[in-house]
């Protein structure tokens, strides 16, 4: 049971809004292994930062972690002081963010934001902090990494400073990385070498990786297990090929079906007709109906549960075994 | 940096040319001062004569001609009313001015950063609402209620501080604090806006992710960019001393340029108004330099062209 790296166990996180409480991430339970890349895909607005900001635990006002547990190494993270919390973060478990642009402080130089984690986590000096940090820049990838320890963000690329970040998380060698989203703000070629750096690093050191993004193409090149979201709750959970094999839930059928491999998000979007339902007006029954065209008279009465109605692979949908 | 200096520095020159010539047609439109000076039973005759006396009936521009040669030499005309050269008259209030604003400034950043800072982070609480509420109060509160408040029970009634007059630290605590309340709960709303923003930026939480604790990710990440509009309204608050404190040292017999510069435009003392507003223009200028220097070592963004 403990050789799981990170257990995530009927996590609840709600928005707090005039609307009333937007529950972002629904019950939600998964497992990443050392080495395992599980991948979370769904649509925007679905809950996927809302959960990895969970595990990480800075959601911050008005959002608030209401239940569930963080299993990290067999501690929860939720029950834990902030001290004993930031023993683990940017450590033992570290995260890549959807917003490569805005991420890094502005006023401090890319040497002062690696080292700074660095020298919070292990003992070491000023100077070999720096020189960790040079080290760091040159594994991801920046080849003047000596000149770059001593700019500023604004002085770099959208990817470049993506690499930083990716410098920050792996700086003190985590066993759990959390990727959200990480090239989803950058240009087709840099996406490319951003994951291949990630797959690469995460392969090397054995890091488990939390992967979210909105491609399915991105799924298929890094992910051993796959997560899919809806509204703020899991609805298919299996490994990469048994998903793109055999997907049991319509929505992920719609996902597949409309995503030529390695095609923007945009066009998969649009071939689910309609749009995620509002987290605070829930469709009755199954959240997913209004949009299913396989959707009959018993998805409007009952919400159905997560069954692993084939070997290691759940569905959230009472049509499933049909093999709609 | 010190191209930027060097090209500020020039401007200077200019500017203040321009302030001189707008001074100077002013104090010349708003009134006679041969009216002024003169008694009640002054003839005709002593008014002619005194107008000749005083270059008066010159076309402007030969007077500004003649005023500005002689200010360029650091002579800016006699005081009609203290029958001295203008200039050493406002240099000598100088000092006293830039001590009260400093010391005032001084008091108002040591209260208004952590108040504003706390008010940030507790944000819709109690001590939020306290907070808020004594800042309204210290705006609302008119300087020269304050001041006298403070006299009455400080020096009054517990006789702590001497009530009026420049002299050592103490004669400086009482109007120091009467200003400072004011430009702290300015500044403390400001401060607290500031840090609100800032702390809902990415990069803050990118300082949360790193495992560093709560008070290096405020003071260090969070207040780092947010001293950026600390140093703005510093420098409005400090321009504005310079020149407007008026109330506060009249409370408080502080002998500074704001005395001098009303008396003098009251009695029409023409050389002290155009002396005092160069000298108080040119404050202003360096001040700003200073500020878009400080910003430029603090927001590495800033280009240095
Ligand atoms: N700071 C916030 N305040 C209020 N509601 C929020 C906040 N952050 C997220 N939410 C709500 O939580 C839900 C999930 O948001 P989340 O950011 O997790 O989506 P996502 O799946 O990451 O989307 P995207 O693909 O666009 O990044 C959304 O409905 C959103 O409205
Ligand atoms: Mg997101």
């Amino acid at each position: 049971m403990t050789s799981s790296l990170l257990e995530v166990k009927q996590l609840k996180t709600i928005f707090s809004s005039e609307n009333g409480d937007v529950p972002a991430v629904n019950d939600i339970s998964f497992t990443v292994n050392p080495g395992e890349t599980v991948a979370i895909v769904g649509e925007s607005g679905c809950g996927k930062s809302a959960t990895s900001l969970s595990i990480m635990g800075l959601i911050t006002d008005p959002g608030k972690v209401i239940a569930g547990e963080v299993l990290f190494e067999g501690s929860d993270l939720l029950s834990l002081s902030k001290k004993k919390l930031n023993r683990y973060r940017g450590n033992k478990m570290s995260m890549i963010f959807q917003e490569p642009m805005t991420s890094l402080n502005p006023v401090f130089t890319i040497g002062n934001q690696i080292s700074e984690v660095i020298r919070k986590h292990q003992r070491v000096d000023k100077e070999t902090a720096i020189k960790k940090s040079v080290e760091m820049l040159e594994r991801v990838g920046i080849s003047n990494a000596s000149k770059v320890i001593k700019q500023f963000p604004h002085q770099l690329s959208g990817g470049m400073r993506q690499r930083v970040m990716i410098a920050i998380a792996l700086a003190c060698m985590p066993k759990l990385l959390i990727a959200d989203e990480p090239t989803t703000a950058l240009d087709v070629t840099i996406q490319a070498q951003i994951l291949d750096l990630i797959k690469h690093l995460s392969e090397q050191q054995n890091t488990g990786v939390l992967l979210i993004t909105h491609d399915l193409g991105v799924v298929a090149e890094m992910a051993d297990r796959v997560i899919v979201m809806y509204a703020g709750e899991i609805v298919e959970e299996t490994t990469v090929e048994e998903l793109f094999d055999n997907p049991k839930h319509p929505y992920t059928m719609g996902l597949l079906g409309s995503t030529p491999r390695l095609e923007v998000e945009q066009e998969m979007l649009e071939a689910i007709p309609g749009v995620v339902p509002d987290l605070t007006e829930m469709p009755s029954g199954c959240p997913f109906h209004p949009r299913c065209k396989y959707a009959i008279e018993a998805c409007k009465l009952e919400k159905p549960a997560l069954i692993e109605d084939f070997p290691d692979h759940f569905a959230r949908c009472i049509r499933a075994k049909e093999g709609l | 940096m010190t191209r930027y200096l060097f090209k500020s520095i020039l401007q200077i020159v200019p500017v203040l040319f321009i302030i001189s010539m707008l001074v100077f047609v002013l104090v010349r439109a708003t009134g006679d001062p041969v009216a002024l000076m003169l008694p009640e039973s002054a003839t005709e005759q002593d008014r002619i004569e005194m107008t000749e006396a005083l270059g008066l009936n010159e076309p402007l521009y030969v007077q500004y001609g003649i005023f500005i040669s002689n200010a360029i030499r650091g002579d800016f005309g006699i005081s009609y009313h203290y029958g001295q050269q203008a200039l050493p008259l406002v240099l000598e209030r100088l000092p006293a001015s830039i001590e009260l604003a400093v010391v005032s400034m001084v008091i108002s950043t040591l209260i208004a950063i952590p108040l504003g800072i706390l008010s940030a982070l507790k944000r819709n609480s109690y001590l939020d609402l306290i907070i808020s509420g004594i800042s309204v109060l210290g705006k609302a509160m008119p300087n020269f209620w304050v001041g006298i408040m403070l006299i009455l029970f400080f020096s009054v009634m517990l006789g702590m501080f001497p009530v009026s007059g420049r002299g050592g630290l103490e004669n400086m605590v009482l109007p120091a604090f009467t200003l400072g309340v004011g430009l702290a709960a300015q500044m403390t709303r400001m401060i607290r806006s500031t840090m609100l923003e800032i702390l809902n930026q990415d990069y803050i939480r990118t300082a949360r992710s790193k495992g560093i604790i709560e008070a290096i990710v405020v003071g260090k990440h969070a207040f780092r960019n947010g001293l950026i509009s600390v140093v703005t309204i510093m420098s409005l608050q400090f321009t504005s001393l310079i020149s407007g404190t008026l109330i506060t040292e009249t409370v408080f017999a502080w002998p500074g340029l704001g005395q001098l510069l009303v008396a003098a435009v009251n009695n029409k003392d023409m050389a002290i108004i155009q002396a005092a507003v160069l000298i108080i223009a040119l404050l202003v200028i360096v001040i700003n330099i200073l500020t878009d220097v400080v910003y430029r070592l603090l927001d590495p963004r800033i280009k240095y062209n």
